[in-house]
This record gives C-alpha cells, sequence and structure tokens, in this order.
C-alpha cells in the first residue's frame, strides 16, 4: 500500500526536487503558533514535518532544541498533546507527511501498542525515535507494522557496516542519516566526507536518504540534493523561530524555509 | 557452600544488556559502536593476564587493596542488638569505593587507545576517582557536575582541579547529577572517536552496568573472605546505600547465590516519600528508560523524568542500575527509603561512638542499620558498606544542625 511518505518522495522525484523535512518542537512557543506555524512552512516549501514531542532529558540535542523543549514542557505539552496537534493538522493538512519525533521514555509511558494505534487514528504516518536503536526497537516496530505506522531509524557516520544492515531491516519509510557525530544543532559546514558515509548508507537499502544535524541554509540543502533524497532540518528553524529581528514568529519561519527551498530546486544528482 | 537452585545470577546480564526485562542499551546510533567497541575491550581484558595483573597491581600499592572489615563494636553496643562489620571503602585512595572503577575503566581506556576521558559527578566523589585515575596515567580529563552539586560539594571539585581536570558546570534541568549525566553523553556523542566515557555508576546502557558492577565486585569478594575469617561465616544481611548502585552491586555480587544472606539497598528518602522531594527510585518509582536503559525511574505519568532530592548529593538522581531494578523484581534484594534528617543522626553517631566521619551517602545505609539491628539477636552480623568517608559533607552537615538547632528556638 502507498503510504503519504511513498507518494510525498515519488512527486519530489517527478519534480526534481530534494525534499525538505521540517522539525516544529510541538509548543514551541506555543500550542496554537504550532498549529499556525505547520501549514505555513509547507505554503513555503517544506514537503513533511516533524512534530517534536518535548522531553524533560533530551541527550541527542543540542542547546536550541533543549530550550525550545523547555518551553513546550513549561506550557504542559505531553506526548498526548502532540498526538491531538497531529490530528489537528491532519485535517488541515490532507496530504502532507507528518512524523512524531521524541525520546522513547514518554512512548513507554503512554504504552506501545496505545501509542501506534493513537498515532495513526490521529493521522501521524511515522514515528522516529531516537534513543532506540534496532537491537530494542521490537515492541515498537511491532507494534507499528500492526497499526500501519512507519518505523523511521538513524544511521550514524559512526555506525557499522553491521550496524548500517540491522538499522535498515526494521526501517520503513525512509533512512535518516545522522550528518555528522554530534548533537542536533545548527552548524556553518557539513561535514566533508558525507558523501562517502551516503554511499555507504545507499548500499544497505531502496529507501530514501534523508540527511539531517546541523543543515542550516540552501547551499546545505543544495549539497544534500546530491546524493540524498532529502534534508532534514530543526535548529536552524527553531533559532529562527525564535529570534528573528522582524515579522511574528510565523512570518520568520516562512521566509527563512522559502530561502533554504531555493536549495531544493532543479536537484542535480551525483551518483 | 549452599547455592541456590533455579536462575543463577551470575548469568546476567544477557548478550543485549539485560537482566530480565531491564538494562539494554537506548542510546542514539552514533554511540552503538562505540558500547560495542567497549564491550569487546572489556570481553578481552578479561582474559588478558597483563591487564588483570595491571590493575591488581595498582589496586593493592595505589589504591591501598584490601581495604578493611572493621567490627564497630562501639557502634553495636551504642543501638544494642546486631553485631555491625564496617566494609572501609573509605580507606581507599581518594576516599571512596569509586576508584575500583576508575581504575579498571581507565586502563581499558588506554586500552581502546583514546586519551581523552569525560565523567560526570554528583558527590564529586567519582569526579575525583576519574581525576585521580588519569592525572596517574596521563590522560585530559573533563568532568561534567551540576551547579547546584558543585556548590555543596565545593571541597571535591577544589581537589579535582588540582589533579588536572577541567570541571564543566552543567545548568540545565535540575543542575544536578542527572543533567551532569545529560551532558556527558552530548559530549561523548560529538566526540566518540577520542573520548572515553567514564561513568561512575552502575547504570547507563550496556556495557556498563556489567564492567561496573565487575570492577566494584572486589568489595564483596573481599569483605566475603574478611567475614568468613573475623566471624568464621558469612553475614546475616549485607547493607549499602543505592543512588546509581555501584557500591551496593559491588558488595551484593558476592552474595548473590547464597540465599540465606539478606540484601538491603537503603536509597534516599530525602524530605519524605509522601511529599515527592527524594531521590528513592526502587520504592517510590517505576519503570522506565533513563540514560540508556530500562530500570526503575522517578517519573510523571507523562513518562518526563522528575526532580529529585537528597541531602547527599551522590544519592540525588532519579533512576538506578538495571540490575537492583532486577533483583528487587526477583526479591533476591530488598530496598527501604531513609530521610535526610535520620542520615545525619547517623552521620554524628558513627563520629561519636568510632571515631570515623562517614560520607552522607553510607549514613543513609547506617540510619537503617540503627533501626534494624535492636531488633535483631547478639549472634546476627550486619555487614555494611561504609562506601566513602565524610570530609566534603562536614559543611552541609553543620547546616542542617543548624537549621535544626533554629528550628528548635523557634518552638520553644
Amino acid at each position: 500500500m502507498k503510504t503519504r511518505i511513498d507518494d510525498s518522495f515519488a512527486m519530489l522525484e517527478a519534480r526534481g526536487r530534494t525534499g525538505l523535512i521540517a522539525y516544529l518542537t510541538v509548543g514551541f512557543p506555543d500550542v496554537e503558533t504550532t498549529l499556525r506555524l505547520a501549514p505555513a512552512i509547507v505554503e513555503a516549501g517544506v514537503d513533511m514535518i516533524e512534530l517534536g514531542v518535548p522531553y524533560s532529558d533530551p541527550l541527542a540535542d543540542g542547546v536550541t532544541i533543549q530550550r525550545s523543549s523547555q518551553v513546550a514542557l513549561r506550557n504542559g505539552v505531553t506526548l498526548q498533546t502532540c498526538l491531538e496537534v497531529c490530528g489537528t493538522l491532519r485535517k488541515q493538512l490532507p496530504l502532507v507527511p507528518l512524523l512524531l519525533m521524541g525520546y522513547y521514555n514518554p512512548i513507554l509511558a503512554y504504552g506501545i501498542d496505545a501509542f501506534a494505534r493513537e498515532a495513526v487514528a490521529r493521522g501521524a504516518d511515522g514515528v522516529i525515535v531516537p534513543d532506540l536503536p534496532p537491537e530494542e526497537a521490537a515492541p515498537l516496530v511491532g507494534a507499528s507494522r500492526a497499526s500501519g505506522l512507519e518505523t523511521i531509524f538513524l544511521i550514524a557516520p559512526t555506525s557499522t557496516d553491521r550496524r548500517m544492515e540491522a538499522v535498515c531491516r526494521v526501517a520503513s519509510g525512509f533512512v535518516y542519516c545522522v550528518s555528522v557525530a554530534g548533537t542536533t544543532g545548527a552548524r556553518e559546514q557539513l561535514p566533508p566526507d558525507l558523501a562517502i558515509f551516503l554511499d555507504r548508507v545507499r548500499r544497505h537499502t531502496s529507501l530514501p536518504l534523508a540527511v539531517g544535524f546541523g543543515v542550516s541554509d540552501a547551499a546545505h540543502v543544495r549539497e544534500i540534493g546530491r546524493r540524498a533524497e532529502a534534508a532534514i532540518f530543526a535548529s536552524a528553524l527553531i533559532d529562527a523561530i525564535a529570534k528573528g529581528s522582524s515579522g511574528d514568529h510565523v512570518e520568520r519561519a516562512s521566509r527563512f524555509v522559502a530561502e533554504l527551498a531555493r536549495g531544493a530546486d532543479n536537484r542535480v544528482r551525483s551518483r | 557452600m549452599a547455592r541456590s537452585a533455579g536462575v543463577s545470577y551470575e548469568t546476567l546480564p544477557d548478550a543485549g544488556g539485560h537482566f530480565g526485562e531491564f538494562g539494554g542499551k537506548f542510546v542514539p546510533e552514533t554511540l552503538m559502536a562505540a558500547l560495542e567497541e567497549l564491550e569487546q575491550a572489556f570481553e578481552d581484558s578479561k582474559t588478558d593476564a597483563d591487564f588483570q595483573r595491571e590493575l591488581d597491581d595498582l589496586s593493592r600499592h595505589y589504591a591501598g587493596r584490601p581495604t578493611p572489615l572493621y567490627h564497630a563494636r562501639n557502634l553495636s553496643r551504642e543501638i544494642g542488638g546486631a553485631q555491625i562489620y564496617l566494609k572501609r571503602e573509605d580507606l581507599a585512595h581518594t576516599g571512596a569505593h569509586k576508584i575500583n572503577n576508575a581504575l579498571g575503566q581507565g586502563l581499558l581506556a588506554q586500552r581502546m587507545g583514546k586519551r581523552r576521558i569525560i565523567a560526570e559527578t554528583g558527590a564529586g566523589q567519582h569526579g575525583v576517582a576519574a581525576a585521580t585515575v588519569c592525572a596517574m596515567l596521563g590522560m585530559e580529563c573533563i568532568v561534567y557536575m551540576g551547579e547546584e552539586d558543585m556548590r555543596r560539594q565545593a571541597p571535591n571539585v577544589f581537589r579535582m582541579k588540582l589533579l588536572g581536570a577541567t570541571i564543566v558546570s552543567v545548568a540545565s534541568g535540575s543542575r544536578t547529577l542527572k543533567d551532569a549525566i545529560n551532558e556527558a553523553i552530548r559530549d561523548w556523542v560529538t566526540n566518540v572517536a577520542t573520548t572515553h566515557y567514564l561513568l561512575g555508576s552502575a547504570v547507563g546502557p550496556h556495557p556498563y552496568p556489567l564492567l561496573v558492577r565487575d570492577f566494584q565486585s572486589v568489595i564483596g569478594r573481599e569483605a566475603r573472605g574478611q567475614m568468613l575469617e573475623q566471624t568464621g561465616r558469612l553475614p546475616d544481611y549485607a547493607i549499602a546505600c543505592v543512588g546509581g548502585g555501584s557500591n551496593a552491586i559491588g558488595l551484593f555480587s558476592a552474595f548473590i547465590d547464597d540465599r540465606y544472606v539478606k540484601l538491603i539497598g537503603v536509597e534516599a528518602g530525602g524530605l519524605g516519600l509522601s511529599g515527592g522531594r527524594h531521590a528513592a527510585s526502587l520504592v517510590a518509582g517505576s519503570v522506565g528508560v533513563l540514560h540508556g536503559a530500562k530500570s526503575f525511574v522517578l517519573q510523571d505519568e507523562a513518562g518526563l523524568i522528575n526532580e529529585t532530592h537528597s541531602i547527599s548529593a551522590g544519592l540525588d538522581y532519579p533512576g538506578v542500575g538495571p540490575e537492583h531494578s532486577y533483583l528487587k523484581a526477583s526479591g533476591r534484594a530488598s530496598y527501604v527509603a531513609v530521610e535526610d534528617d535520620r542520615a545525619v543522626d547517623a552521620f554524628q553517631l558513627l563520629c561519636r561512638t568510632e571515631g570515623i566521619i562517614p560520607a552522607l551517602e553510607p549514613s543513609h545505609a547506617l540510619a537503617y542499620v540503627a533501626d534494624l539491628a535492636p531488633t535483631l539477636p547478639s549472634g546476627t552480623t550486619l555487614l555494611v558498606n561504609l562506601s566513602g568517608r565524610g570530609d566534603k559533607d562536614v559543611e552541609t552537615v553543620a547546616k542542617a544542625l543548624e537549621a535544626k538547632a533554629s528550628v528548635r528556638t523557634d518552638a520553644r
């Protein structure tokens, strides 16, 4: 069965564009703004949205997402809130893939089966859990397959070939390639050996590849487009929302995405 | 020696680092290869005679092992009832059991060719032990420590600096041990190729709970032999404080298959379990994932980790090592909580009766013993792990006593 994620990548392929996947911390700066941000950034060129579930101990995240998560937690946002936000956005954005991204403990506390069922009922297409390697993922993968939720896994530059194979065995939707060993956060440059890393990942899967961590501008997107199907950006967008000099949160986010999207057109592949 | 039938604890954890439903590896993919490398280095070291000889040699001549077992006759008389034996880890180099694990992991890092060491610390005892071993082995040492802990354990901050370590103050979250571990993990994710994370307790992703237990098991092995030598038999109880649980698992590991030796872990009850201002993960927590392992955790209904409180920085942690969760679930060990003020009373009691200033962490175990011993016949023996010395805590205790005195004055 074709999923929204499959359709989105097929459309991008047909148009010769690099996919843009944007991360929003749900409830940053507040829930009402998250609900306005999502349609606005889609309008500005975003193809898929990661709905970030705030967590008290985000150990894979840099300062930007730590702070946005703290704000969201102070606003009382929980996994339940994120599921509700997903449901509301689904009605406004019928075709845009919505991915829930968050740490494992809130999902465990919610109940894995209940989470997978509820996520699909609210219109989510996939789930990304940065602290859940394939070794521990059987319960979530099982529940997600049963409900029709894609399980998107991360591969890092430090992953051995044996690990890449193990990750790709349980991955669905696309593979999230972590550009650099480190936490999330905007960076000046992508690492010089990115192409070699992506070629290694490609040998283990036929799924689309999306590259995240550090993606901050149109040049990064253009570079990623040469070897991968999509670019994921999070901290740079949150920074733009948080501290732009003019306009409100939504205007700043839209401007940032429109600028980034200049790197997504006319995708040049080098294989 | 009567060994138990049924499950042998010696086979745990399994290959994936699971103790029953607990443990495992819940970390970002970036770290997985490093955990596999560490696991391999640890396995190789176990059969490497040179490694074992060097660790043994440093344990004796550098760290001062074996530490004594002391029959605390005055304390036993004062309390009444059972006879109390103290395993004197406070006399190990740097003043706590933490040196056992720091030496072991320091040598492992050397073996892996990693010259940059990062560590987290709560009370500062593990930070001091890590800084000490790095000074001796000539490695760079960076210690993450919560702002709040730096304030209440100031003497240890200065000790670490003297030993050449860089201290990074952590201002996020509750500004204590939990947040220091978060920051250490973020550093490790970023610098994993060159860096070994010298984790100080029996927590975290596999293989840490296993290797920390193994490096701390020297406590239990020695104490078991010393009890046999001094009393002619095994103790009736083995008792230790539990924060992350490394000193307790080190002690318990030697007695786990001796089913009639009762194992009791004492957690920090803080200001009382009812108000939520405590750190008793096993007594009052629920199953969750924190810092890479499934274990008992203090969390809310949404799965967010609670902030904790204990007068003792070393116990002020919302999680616990996965093997303790397994020992609790299987019924092999039991866990209790002791509140701040009772720990302070026990701290003073040991000072007064035996001339030993204990750390606030094991003072929790002593406070439990002060309640337990009088209920037992005088032939009963209690083995208590005195995991560290209390010089670092004198100021905290002075403040607690002042506060108590002013409450009394107000009441008059």
